[in-house]
């Protein structure tokens, strides 16, 4: 029981804000530690699990190309082609990327979207152009919540997209792990078919969310404005 | 055959190259150990080959990481004066370049998902697949990355081949060290899992489930997972242990739920805990930094208004068809 004191570590660490790479290291030798662990294994993992996971960090092959593209101007071309589009609000805007992004991802196509890829030079800076059209100059305030709205399209379009699809890792996992434990015999293809009804859940959640973002942005606009007359006075 | 270590060997490059300008720009306070890190980085990505095939100790690796996150810790990577353009130039070429500018960034899709759906599938004269199998994606996206970037030195013609590595190492030094944070904690994961955290966790939810309570075992199972994610940032880690908890000996074995039903939506209620938390840094983090934002935890704050009634839909789903 003692090794959940690892876990502990984490929220600690994260709720006092210290650098979360610190807070991970600290935590996976204590968990290591107390579960009898002996230095070298502990090291071992960290160097397995390292290697093991580069993966995850190959979306930074994009970034030449995304900085080359922005320095000529992406982000500004990708402001003025969603200015002329005058029925796109904000909200809009991102309740058709979720939409995209989950029928996507629904066929497999996962690497159509992603933060490095899409939302940085094109989701994002769109999103705001919408609303620098309605309220002009965006305080900063509104430019967050317009970027953290934006990030969330395409992480909610992602995980409630791919379960659908067949030959994705979450399906093999489940199946793999039911089948090998218990010995049924799990098709993959019912798994996926039992992932639609909380795929519609999701889009209808989030994508009204994102809808009543236009209204949220009203509200934020008006109060910047007032704040902006006191200041005045 | 195409092998995905190329591409890891890429990223490898791509760090090292980063780490020999960011140690001769005088612009950067923090430049000798801001290129130790970048350096370090891109060396691990070279030996990580050799420790995934057995060829090299992964406690030589393990140190190298875990001095990466003390250089993260003591403040490094810094990042130097950004050369890119102004504001106003990148305005004059948006009017200059118009629409063409999406095109290297369409090229990135489109060849990615050639690859994810059909490259695939393609069998070399051998019988071997052409794609190292169970890694198109990653080589999708490393070869579109490259094509795109053909395209676009084409297109825009900068007068530096080395323009798009500058460009590259303004965003990287804005990502600082949360590039790899994901990686750090997949190793979290995999020390949990070692130590037994896992199962510690498994005992503890032994004891809330209530005797004979359909609807409550469905919420414990649920909840279970979204909570047991948002620790593991993962919810691949919390599926064998409440599953072996409550999925399997309550809702299947003595409540005869139908197991895909089950099963399905346990994971989906898993993946409403990973929209909630900082430790699934790929997805929450790594696009706060991409984004530029103040608040780190922006994209978390906007998702778990959704993740609380898509979790209640959950159990309800799983409740209603699975019984």
């Amino acid at each position: 029981m003692w090794v959940l004191l690892a876990i502990a570590v984490v929220v600690v660490g994260f709720a006092l804000r210290l650098n979360s790479m610190l807070v991970v290291t600290a935590a996976g030798i204590v968990a290591g530690l107390i579960g009898g662990l002996s230095p070298v294994k502990i090291l071992n993992a960290f160097g397995d699990g390292f290697a093991g996971s580069r993966s995850v960090t190959v979306f930074i092959v994009t970034l030449p190309v995304i900085g080359l593209i922005e320095r000529y101007g992406l982000q500004q071309q990708a402001r003025k082609l969603i200015g002329k589009l005058k029925v796109l609000t904000t909200g809009r805007l991102l309740a058709i990327y979720l939409l995209i992004r989950q029928g996507t991802a629904a066929l497999g196509l996962t690497s159509i979207g992603g933060p490095a890829q899409a939302v940085r030079p094109l989701i994002a800076p769109m999103a705001a152009g919408a609303a620098e059209r309605r309220y002009g100059r965006l305080p900063e305030k509104m430019q967050e919540k317009i970027k953290g709205f934006a990030a969330s399209a395409d992480t909610v379009g992602l995980f409630f997209g791919e379960d659908i699809f067949v030959a994705i890792g979450s399906i093999l996992l489940i199946t793999g792990f039911v089948d090998a434990t218990y010995g049924l015999h799990l098709e993959a293809i019912d798994i996926a078919l039992w992932a639609i009804p909380t795929g519609i859940c999701a889009l209808l959640i989030h994508g009204v969310r994102l809808l009543l973002l236009d209204r949220r942005l009203d509200k934020l606009a008006a109060e910047a404005k007032t704040d902006s007359e006191q200041v005045a006075r | 055959m195409i092998k995905v270590e190329w591409f890891y060997w890429l990223c490898g490059l791509f760090f090292v190259l980063i780490a020999l300008q960011v140690v001769n720009d005088r612009s950067n306070p923090k430049r000798h150990g801001s290129a130790a890190f970048w350096g370090i980085l891109g060396l691990s990505f070279g030996y990580g080959t050799f420790v995934v095939n057995k060829q090299a100790p992964a406690w030589l690796l393990g140190i190298a990481v875990i001095s990466l996150a003390v250089l993260a810790g003591s403040g490094f990577p810094g990042r130097g004066h950004e050369q890119t353009t102004t504001l106003h130039e990148r305005a004059r070429f948006a009017d200059r370049f118009g629409n063409k500018l999406f095109l290297p960034a369409l090229v990135i899709p489109v060849v990615a998902a050639t690859f994810g759906a059909w490259l695939a599938k393609v069998k070399l004269g051998d019988g071997k697949p052409l794609l190292q199998s169970g890694s198109a994606t990653i080589i999708g996206l490393g070869v579109a990355s490259l094509l795109a970037l053909a395209v676009g030195m084409a297109l825009l013609k900068p007068k530096s081949p080395a323009v798009p590595l500058h460009e590259g190492r303004r965003l990287l030094e804005h990502i600082g060290w949360a590039a790899i944070l994901p990686q750090m904690l997949a190793t979290l994961g995999l020390l949990f899992n070692a130590s037994g955290v896992g199962k510690a966790v498994g005992r503890v939810t032994d004891h809330l489930v209530p005797k004979g309570s359909l609807i409550a075992a469905v919420a414990l199972y649920c909840i279970g997972m979204a909570v047991f994610t948002i620790i593991m940032g993962n919810a691949f880690a919390a599926f064998p242990v409440m599953t072996a908890a409550v999925g399997w000996p309550l809702l299947v074995q003595q409540f005869h739920g139908t197991p895909a039903v089950v099963f399905a939506i346990g994971m989906l209620a898993g993946f409403c805990g990973t929209l909630c938390t900082p430790m699934a840094a790929n997805f929450n983090l790594v696009p706060a930094a991409l984004l530029e934002m103040k608040d780190q935890y922006g994209p978390i704050k906007a998702q778990i208004p959704t993740a609380i009634p898509l979790l209640a839909c959950n159990i309800a789903l799983m409740y209603v068809f699975a019984f």
